[in-house]
Order: C-alpha cells, then sequence, then structure tokens
C-alpha cells in the first residue's frame, strides 16, 4: 500500500523523513493550527508550489531539460479557470471548460515546442521557451479586453467555495468549516494526489529512460530509445501538471493577472527552490518550496524584530533592516549552493 | 580452429544485412566509399584494415549513427538507410561502441535493464513502477551473471575498472538480443585474463547460427579465432573479402598491413 502510493521511492534518509511528516501534518491541518489569512494562504501557496516546483523537477531533474516557459503553462492554467469563472460565472460547470480547454491549450502548445526544438542543442530549447514564455507575457497584458490586461481578472468562485459559505452551523476546534476551508482542502488533495502521481512517472520505465537520457542520450537512442518522442513527451507531462497547479492557484485566490501567473520572478522561484531543496528527488520540491515560501512571508518580519531588538548596536540594525530582505535570501541561496551542490536533500541522502 | 572456420552451409543464406555502394563524405574527404557488402545469419564476420580506414565509419553508417551521401543500407531487404538509430536498434541491428558509451551515473544494472527494458517496448509506460517488473530486472542479472560482473550490479558504472566498462558495454549489447550484433573493437584496452570472457560469449552467439555477428578488429589473433570471413577495408575502400586465411595471403592486404608492421600477425 504504502509502496504503491509512494512508488517505492522513499525518502531514504531519516531527517528528511522527520521534515516530509512535519510538512505533510502541518499542511493537513493548518486551518487548525494555524488560523487566520495569512497563514492559511502561506500554507495553500506552498501546496500548489510544491506540485508547480515537482513538476519543473521532472523537466530540469529528470530529463536535463532547461526550460523557461514552465510559468507560462502555469498561467495558462490560471487563465483558463480565471477566465471561464470570469466569462459564464460562478459555476463547477465553468470550471471543467476552463480547466478542459486549458489543459488542451498546454498538451498542443508544449507538444509542438517539443517537437520544433528538442531534438536540436539544449541551448536552443531553452531560448525558444524563454521566447514563447515572454510572447505570451505579452500577450496577457495587451489583450485587455479579453484577460483584464495588467489588472487581470478577479472573480466569484461557486458557492461552496466562496468565504461566506458554510458547510454547517457549529465549529471543529474552534474554526467554522467556511468554503474558504473547503478550497484550502481541494487544493490540498488535489496537490497531494499530483505530487504523488509525479512520484509515479519518475519511478516508472518511463522515468528511467528520461534519466538514461539525461546521463547519455547518444546511448540511449543506440539501445532504441526515441529521444525526441521521450523529452516531448515529459516536456508535456510537465506542462500539464504546471497548468493544474495555475488553476488550483487562480481557484484558491479567485483571482488571476499577469503578475501572479505569468510573471518571470515566478520562472526564478521555481528554479531557486528545485535548485536548492536537491535536482532529481522531488521530494526537494517540498523542501525548497516550504524554506522560500516562509523566507518570502516571514523573513521581513523576523529581520524587523532582530533589527529592532539591537538598536543602539552599530551597524548591525542596518543590515538586518526589513528592507534588506532579499539580500539575505540571496546569501542563503549563494550558501546553499555552495555548501549543497545537490540540494539539501541530497546532501541529507548522502549523510545516511 | 579449422572447424570454427569451416562455412556452415554450402549454399549461404540470404543475407539480413546489405550495404549497396554506401558512400559518406566529411568536407573533401570520402571515409567510406562504394562498400557494397552482405552480411549472412551465422557469419561472423571481421571487418579489417588500418587505422582511418573507415571501419567504425563503416559502423556507424549500419547502425544508423551516421547518416550516408551515397547508396543503401538494407535489412532483410528493406531499405533503412533513412532510419534514425533507435528505429534501426529496435529493428534488430545492436551496437557495442569502440570508445565505452554507458550511462555513466546509473548503477551497472541499470545499465543492462535500461536495455532489457527497451527491447520489452515498455519505455512509455508512466503508470507501472520500474521495479513490479522483476522479469526484466531478473534477466539483467542472468546477463551480468554470464560476463561475471553480477557482484558489481549496484556500483556506478563510472566506477568499474577499464575492462569491466567493456564487459559491461557488451552485456548491453547482449541485453537488446539483436539479430545484427556490431562490435566494435570489444577487447581495446582489456587485461590479457580478460579478453576470453569477452571471446567466449562473443564465440556462444556465432555458435547459436541464427544471428549475424560483425566485429571491427585488430587483434590479428581475435580475428582468427572468431571470424569465418574477413572484409577489408583500406582508405574507405572495400578491397578484399573472403576467407580467413585467402583474404590475409592476398596481396592487397599484405601490402596494407606491411604499413602497419601487422604483416607478421598475419
Amino acid at each position: 500500500m504504502l509502496r504503491a502510493l509512494f512508488s517505492g521511492d522513499y525518502p531514504r534518509s531519516r531527517v528528511l523523513m522527520v521534515l516530509l511528516v512535519l510538512v505533510f501534518v502541518a499542511l493537513l491541518l493548518a486551518p487548525f493550527l494555524f488560523p487566520g489569512t495569512r497563514p492559511l494562504n502561506v500554507a495553500a501557496k506552498i501546496c500548489i508550489f510544491i506540485v508547480l516546483v515537482a513538476s519543473y523537477d521532472l523537466l530540469l531533474g529528470y530529463a536535463g531539460i532547461v526550460s523557461f516557459a514552465h510559468t507560462m503553462f502555469y498561467g495558462i492554467g490560471g487563465y483558463g479557470i480565471g477566465l471561464a469563472l470570469y466569462g459564464l460565472g460562478p459555476s463547477w460547470g465553468a470550471i471543467g471548460v476552463g480547466f478542459v480547454l486549458a489543459l488542451a491549450l498546454t498538451a498542443v502548445l508544449s507538444a509542438l515546442i517539443g517537437l520544433f526544438s528538442l531534438r536540436v542543442r539544449a541551448i536552443f530549447f531553452a531560448m525558444i521557451t524563454l521566447a514563447v514564455a515572454s510572447a505570451f507575457l505579452i500577450l496577457a497584458s495587451q489583450l485587455s479586453g479579453f484577460t483584464g490586461g495588467e489588472d487581470g481578472r478577479s472573480f466569484r468562485a461557486p458557492t461552496v467555495l466562496q468565504p461566506g459559505f458554510r458547510l454547517f452551523d457549529g465549529e471543529i476546534f474552534g474554526v467554522a468549516i467556511s468554503g474558504r476551508i473547503i478550497t484550502y482542502y481541494l487544493v490540498f488533495f488535489a496537490a497531494l494526489a499530483l505530487f504523488l502521481f509525479l512520484l509515479r512517472v519518475v519511478n516508472s520505465p518511463f522515468g528511467r529512460v528520461l534519466q538514461a537520457i539525461r546521463e547519455n542520450d547518444f546511448r540511449a537512442e543506440a539501445l532504441g530509445y526515441r529521444t525526441v518522442v521521450y523529452r516531448t513527451l515529459a516536456n508535456v507531462l510537465a506542462a500539464l501538471v504546471a497548468t493544474m497547479a495555475g488553476a488550483l492557484m487562480a481557484i484558491w485566490l479567485r483571482y488571476t493577472g499577469p503578475d501572479t501567473m505569468l510573471s518571470f520572478s515566478i520562472m526564478i522561484d521555481i528554479l531557486l527552490m528545485v535548485v536548492i531543496g536537491g535536482m532529481g528527488t522531488l521530494y526537494g520540491a517540498v523542501i525548497g518550496v516550504v524554506i522560500l515560501v516562509l523566507a518570502q512571508n516571514y523573513l521581513q518580519a523576523l529581520m524587523g524584530g532582530v533589527s529592532k531588538a539591537l538598536v543602539g548596536v552599530p551597524l548591525l540594525p542596518d543590515l538586518l533592516h526589513p528592507d534588506r530582505w532579499v539580500l539575505w535570501l540571496g546569501v542563503l541561496f549563494v550558501l546553499s549552493v555552495y555548501f549543497f551542490p545537490t540540494g539539501i536533500v541530497g546532501r541529507l541522502r548522502q549523510r545516511r | 580452429m579449422n572447424n570454427i572456420r569451416a562455412l556452415p552451409t554450402a549454399t549461404p543464406p540470404a543475407p539480413v544485412l546489405e550495404t549497396r555502394d554506401l558512400t559518406i563524405r566529411f568536407g573533401g574527404h570520402t571515409a567510406v566509399n562504394t562498400v557494397s557488402c552482405a552480411f549472412s545469419p551465422g557469419h561472423l564476420t571481421a571487418i579489417v584494415g588500418p587505422n582511418g580506414a573507415g571501419k567504425t565509419t563503416y559502423f556507424n553508417l549500419m547502425s544508423g549513427q551516421l547518416k550516408a551521401n551515397e547508396g543503401q543500407v538494407l535489412l532483410r531487404g528493406d531499405d533503412i538507410t533513412t532510419l534514425s538509430a533507435p528505429s534501426r536498434t529496435r529493428r534488430g541491428i545492436g551496437r557495442a561502441f569502440q570508445l565505452t558509451n554507458l550511462f555513466p551515473n546509473l548503477t551497472v544494472h541499470e545499465n543492462v535493464r535500461l536495455a532489457v527494458q527497451s527491447r520489452a517496448r515498455v519505455g512509455l509506460d508512466i503508470f507501472t513502477l520500474w521495479s513490479r517488473r522483476r522479469d526484466l530486472i531478473d534477466e539483467a542479472d542472468e546477463l551480468l551473471r554470464s560476463i561475471t560482473l553480477l557482484d558489481r550490479r549496484d556500483a556506478l558504472a563510472s566506477a568499474l575498472p577499464h575492462g569491466d566498462q567493456r564487459k559491461l558495454e557488451v552485456a548491453i549489447l547482449l541485453a537488446l538480443d539483436p539479430d545484427v550484433l556490431m562490435f566494435d573493437e570489444p577487447t581495446a584496452g582489456m587485461s590479457v585474463d580478460e579478453v576470453p570472457v569477452i571471446l567466449d560469449l562473443i564465440h556462444g552467439i556465432k555458435a547459436r547460427g541464427d544471428k549475424t555477428v560483425l566485429l571491427v578488429e585488430h587483434k590479428m589473433d581475435v580475428v582468427r579465432s572468431l571470424a569465418d570471413r574477413i572484409v577489408v577495408l583500406h582508405n574507405g575502400y572495400l578491397v578484399a573479402d573472403g576467407d580467413p586465411a585467402e583474404v590475409m595471403a592476398s596481396p592487397i592486404v599484405q601490402d596494407a598491413y606491411l604499413g602497419m608492421g601487422l604483416a607478421d600477425h598475419v
């Protein structure tokens, strides 16, 4: 049972195991452990980004493909749900239509990009994805009649998912079961299922071939594996999962816009998370996302507190001023890449 | 030795692999020039010639790593000249490489299992666990046993000594169970006591009688012990083809090999 669920790919490090269980329990019970709007937002973002980053790890860590279009597919999911709910009104039917259309567009686009550019050198594929993603970002912000332009679109979710909805009158552990909490659990279980699906993919015969191609594509061809087919399929799979992550994000935020769905700063976040967590492990996505999302949300506050406490000490309060948080995030990144070239998960597994 | 050299049948069976006027040019240099040759099951053909004669290039043209400028490659009568390397492998042309060409950061076992898996055509399955295919795992183990590498199955391929890497290269080819097996200097760089393992394996394949074996080899003692036909390439041309003793005695071969100082081995 466990083996089937985890696809026989266990954390393989006691520390990592403990961390993963902690993250899982915290996310599972987030609405009750951390009541309030902001913590729940952070928890939902972690769930969604774990899926997004893990799907990118399938590309980068397992197949060795560098793509800059991952946010584009994420955005397609976000805009698919967003524009459908905006245009058709808040219904499950609209979500279904938006979801299916987004997946179809992603499948076609990712297959085309893959077939055109994955037969040639890796750098060419990276450049193509960069170009297509830029074009898509510009389209989304310029077609303002359709997409809402730079402002994006706010929309209403189906009744069950609206914040005002109550599943029943009572409370559980002092928390009313609102539409918000129902939405959170939709996000949580969808993310869990998608993560386990990715774990299955990388431990399937297909996933094994991807690693072989990453190691030596010339040899993989000589074994009879058509590398273009495998790479393209990996690209399509990763893109489809990213689209689903985008759809979840749109449902959670009840908003879609270029900055939250398509911007290149998201792409950079994804890269940081994969590298810090550990490429080619999938579990690295969990660790990388948790660290970075927590840092993005709480590092500033933490630094503010420390900075105030150090008033009077020369230089330190200025260095630790909350406005410098990106600097410290950068330092954190450089240090982690320097000391853990295989990522945190890779390092933890070596220790065992 | 004589019984090995004797041809199994009086009338040669229909060729499995054939090249017709095969030619490839790199810039102004014609590496393989109008080479026509046919290879039949149950035979082991050694392709010999001095360095730069075009032996490995000829191999690459047949197994698909290179595409010919002119001429044709036929497999069981079908024109496969334009097919990619993976398509040719799937049709039964297996290839081992001269420069060891493995998956360095995968285990020894995984190197072989990937080849077994390719032949089983399950590579596109994304739902089954690889570890559920016990049959593929066991078959890979069996092959590792046959080349005496089973005790190193969990080591990384890059951690093996050179001789073991050459053995692994051969095991990967065997795992594909192709109709045509192409060995490119399988014993190059091996220590003397390791060579017999490989030679026995190749000899065993030939003895089965249903496989077509092609061998590029410099060592004349290896050629003599295995080959029942020798094809000589020189400057991209096929200059001699036939029974080993006759070919080796022919003036053109003596000429070609004198320059290499190999004549005394012939």
